[in-house]
């Protein structure tokens, strides 16, 4: 009998203990079940995020980064985060993205806040998507956030979101902005057919993100929480991407060529879904034809304009190019999907890039 | 007063006559369709979702959709409609994406009996999928001969074993029918009509074309190999049985795209191709040349790519018909049609270069048997042979023309395209 007492107070404690600590904690651990049929229909089923869901505190082992140079998707900001199974790591890869293991998962936040001058102002948090590495493949799901910003849902077929906020110059912006379906995903997520992340190379990472606990280098992070191993940094001091917008970071080429290389080669590259135009501007490639120099285009259509070639050095008002991204039509804009809005100050460093290219040679030197 | 009236009127007549002639262009058919959300979201995860092996039917009915349809890395899949006609898809008001519907990776897939319309960009594009049917089908753009319409009506490219049959293809930008970068491909019973190229093979490898119609284009059939593509050197095409009339249509092609360069009223052109046994069709009613076979110098576009080879090799024309009566002047728009009405006289049936690559001539400058180009048993026919590898520095292209097809007088066996026939 009092045993039984001793052993019901133990269990008391026991579950008051668990009780309590989660309470402190404030959830639960990141659950991932990477074997999964059907995914979790709303994202905080992971618990990726602690407290206040729309606040995206990090649980514990979730770490954020973020990268030098990103895609545009309509001026939305982005909240990153990367997440891998206890006693796992990503190996270092040079040139391409980092070796992920299974169970890993890549969570990108989209959010738009409502006054770009100020962001104390309150944000809107439109969509997460995350990538999880299945044991045999990727696989993308969105999930879209309820009006309450207080969870988000499982979308398969895609969103349309009207979208309004204050620009870094103070005027009014309105968009419709798109999330993108299941296949969409894949169209820029595809490496040789197959489903594969885009952002986390050591040249897009390669420099100081502001953790809660001060500055450091993220990849440098990355291997003292255990993400990365066989990653020599001394190998890399200049293995490192100009960031597009920052003239300290490097020339007008070097930014250039990072642009063109985040916004354009997930489909413009060799193992990408545009293989068949021969236009490749990955950033390791230097062969001035497939760059586009004096290059006619393939299947381009009314997307070509008037003009004959995806880039004429020296004449930026002519070349193919630069002409796409100023397109917001569908069947003529580049890219294809991923924005409804036209990047003014991407077109500039383009356009500027392509007036600064010697029209005999043509200079494409990192 | 009255005066001014009169002048106007005059304007307002002649500028009605100008617009009338310049293009067919009309307003797009947008009349009996719906658009439903639910719909669309259906159909979308339809072709998201889908199992290996299952069916997707497209109802009988007119649907406009928004958002362009998607299939990705799917095995023995069929979406299918009520038959074209019946069942039409309008992209009219698509707002994002550059396809109607694209299909991407897939193993053994079969598209048939709908019509898709409308879309932005191309219709129906399939990106590295093996084995492929894309039966009674139509794709079309409804606003008449207009730049702005979408480039290809049907746009596999870079996949393996491709069959298309009974699809009919109108008013598309660049090429109805374009089959590029693809291997083992059968286009028959095909019918592409007012494009600016009818049916257009571009670095294929083994292709057949035949039993297809070809009509009122700018071009009606090319077979095209074309520089800076990772696919190269196409060839192995057999272009057979088929009907080329009156491809005699206003060039609305965008400059940058190859089929800019073709001069209205052509029936059908080989460019840059080697093994090609183009036979037994009937090419009738083009107003510039019937069949031209040329290097891509000619095109005048530069390139820059040393894998490429710009010259038509083993290319066999035999046993086809031509019929010139009752056409007009040839076009005179490009510059293959300026040399034909000024510089060749007028309409020929068969132009040929007469450059085969330098690098297989011998020493006196003769292309070995097995290179040459062969024409043979095509009637009584008007022939003209550039001899466009004798045109150097500042000779004009006039100057080494001749019309002697004796030379020409062989026989090539073994282009057997795809083999299925």
């Amino acid at each position: 009998m009092k045993k039984i007492s001793v052993l019901l107070i133990a269990c008391a404690c026991c579950f008051l203990l668990i009780f309590f600590s989660r309470c402190m904690s404030g959830s639960s651990a990141v659950t991932v079940d990477t074997n999964y049929k059907e995914p979790f229909k709303k994202l905080s089923q992971y618990h990726f995020f602690k407290g206040d869901i729309k606040q995206l505190t990090p649980n514990d082992r979730v770490l954020p980064y973020d990268l030098i140079t990103p895609l545009f998707s309509d001026y939305a900001l982005k909240a990153r985060f990367v997440w891998m199974p206890e006693g796992t790591a990503a190996k270092y890869v040079k040139d391409e993205v980092l070796d992920f293991p299974v169970g890993t998962v890549l969570i990108k936040n989209f959010y738009f806040p409502a006054d770009f001058r100020d962001l104390s102002k309150g944000k809107k948090i439109i969509e997460t998507r995350l990538l999880i590495h299945k044991p045999d493949k990727w696989d993308a799901l969105t999930y879209v956030w309820n009006a309450d910003q207080t969870d988000a849902d499982l979308n398969i077929i895609g969103d349309t979101k009207s979208i309004d906020w204050i620009d870094k110059n103070g005027n009014k912006v309105h968009d419709e902005y798109s999330v993108p379906n299941k296949n969409q995903c894949k169209t820029c997520h595809a490496y040789n057919g197959t489903l594969s992340p885009i952002g986390p190379k050591v040249r897009n990472m390669n420099h100081d993100y502001s953790y809660t606990d001060g500055n450091a280098n993220e990849l440098d992070r990355w291997a003292a929480a255990g993400y990365l191993t066989g990653y020599n940094k001394a190998d890399n001091i200049d293995n490192k991407m100009a960031k597009w917008d920052d003239s300290t970071t490097g020339d007008i080429n070097a930014r250039a060529r990072a642009y063109i290389d985040v916004n354009c080669a997930h489909c413009h590259r060799k193992e990408g879904m545009a293989n068949p135009t021969g236009l490749y501007l990955n950033f390791t490639n230097q062969n001035e034809a497939s760059l586009g120099i004096l290059k006619t285009p393939e299947a381009a259509g009314s997307g070509a304009g008037n003009f004959l070639y995806d880039v004429i050095p020296g004449k930026p008002d002519e070349s193919i190019m630069p002409y796409r991204m100023t397109i917001d039509e569908p069947g003529k804009m580049m890219p294809q999907i991923g924005r409804k809005l036209v990047h003014t100050e991407g077109v500039a460093l383009i356009k500027q890039w392509i007036a600064g290219m010697e029209q005999s040679s043509t200079n494409n030197k990192k | 007063m009255k005066r001014n009236v009169f002048i106007t009127t005059i304007i307002c007549f002649t500028a009605i006559f100008f617009c009338s002639c310049g293009s067919d262009k009309k307003s797009p058919d947008a009349s009996g369709f719906t658009y439903s959300e639910d719909f669309q979201n259906k159909l979308l995860e339809q072709c998201i979702t889908a199992e290996d092996g299952s069916t997707i039917e497209i109802p009988e009915g007119k649907f406009l959709l928004k958002k362009p349809l998607s299939i990705d890395g799917k095995k023995h899949l069929t979406i299918k409609g009520a038959g074209a006609g019946k069942s039409v898809l309008s992209f009219l008001h698509q707002t994002e994406g550059g396809e109607g519907l694209l299909v991407t990776n897939c193993n053994d897939i079969t598209i048939q009996g709908f019509t898709i319309q409308d879309a932005k960009g191309n219709n129906l594009k399939l990106l590295n999928c093996d084995t492929i049917a894309i039966r009674d089908m139509n794709s079309t753009w409804t606003s008449g001969s207009d730049s702005t319409n979408g480039d290809y009506a049907y746009y596999p490219v870079q996949c393996k074993h491709l069959l298309m049959e009974q699809c009919e293809a109108s008013y598309s930008s660049d090429a109805g029918i374009y089959v590029g970068q693809t291997i083992n491909v059968t286009v028959r019973n095909c019918y592409a009509h007012n494009n600016v190229a009818g049916i257009e093979i571009e670095n294929c490898i083994n292709s057949d074309v035949y039993k297809c119609k070809a009509e009122n284009n700018t071009g009606g059939i090319l077979v095209f190999d074309t520089p800076g593509l990772p696919l190269h050197n196409g060839r192995n095409a057999r272009i057979y049985d088929n009907d080329c009339i009156s491809n005699n249509g206003t060039n609305f092609g965008k400059v940058s795209s190859m089929v800019s360069t073709v001069p209205p009223g052509t029936g059908i052109i080989v460019l840059a191709t080697d093994s090609a046994d183009l036979y037994n069709n009937r090419i009738f009613y083009n107003k510039t040349v019937g069949i031209s076979v040329i290097c891509f110098q000619l095109t005048g576009k530069p390139y820059n790519d040393s894998l490429f080879g710009p010259y038509c090799n083993t290319i066999s024309i035999h046993d086809n018909k031509f019929d010139s009566k009752a056409i007009s002047m040839p076009d005179m728009s490009k510059d293959m049609g300026k040399l034909v009405a000024l510089g060749l006289k007028g309409y020929k049936d068969i132009i040929v270069d007469g450059s085969a690559d330098p690098k297989l001539r011998d020493n006196k400058g003769q292309v070995p048997d097995d290179y040459k180009i062969c024409i043979r048993n095509n009637g009584d026919i008007k022939f003209a042979n550039l001899n466009f590898w004798e045109v150097k520095g500042e000779s004009d292209i006039t100057d080494h023309v001749d019309h002697d097809l004796s030379k020409f007088d062989c026989e090539h066996a073994g282009i057997n395209g795809n083999g299925s026939n």
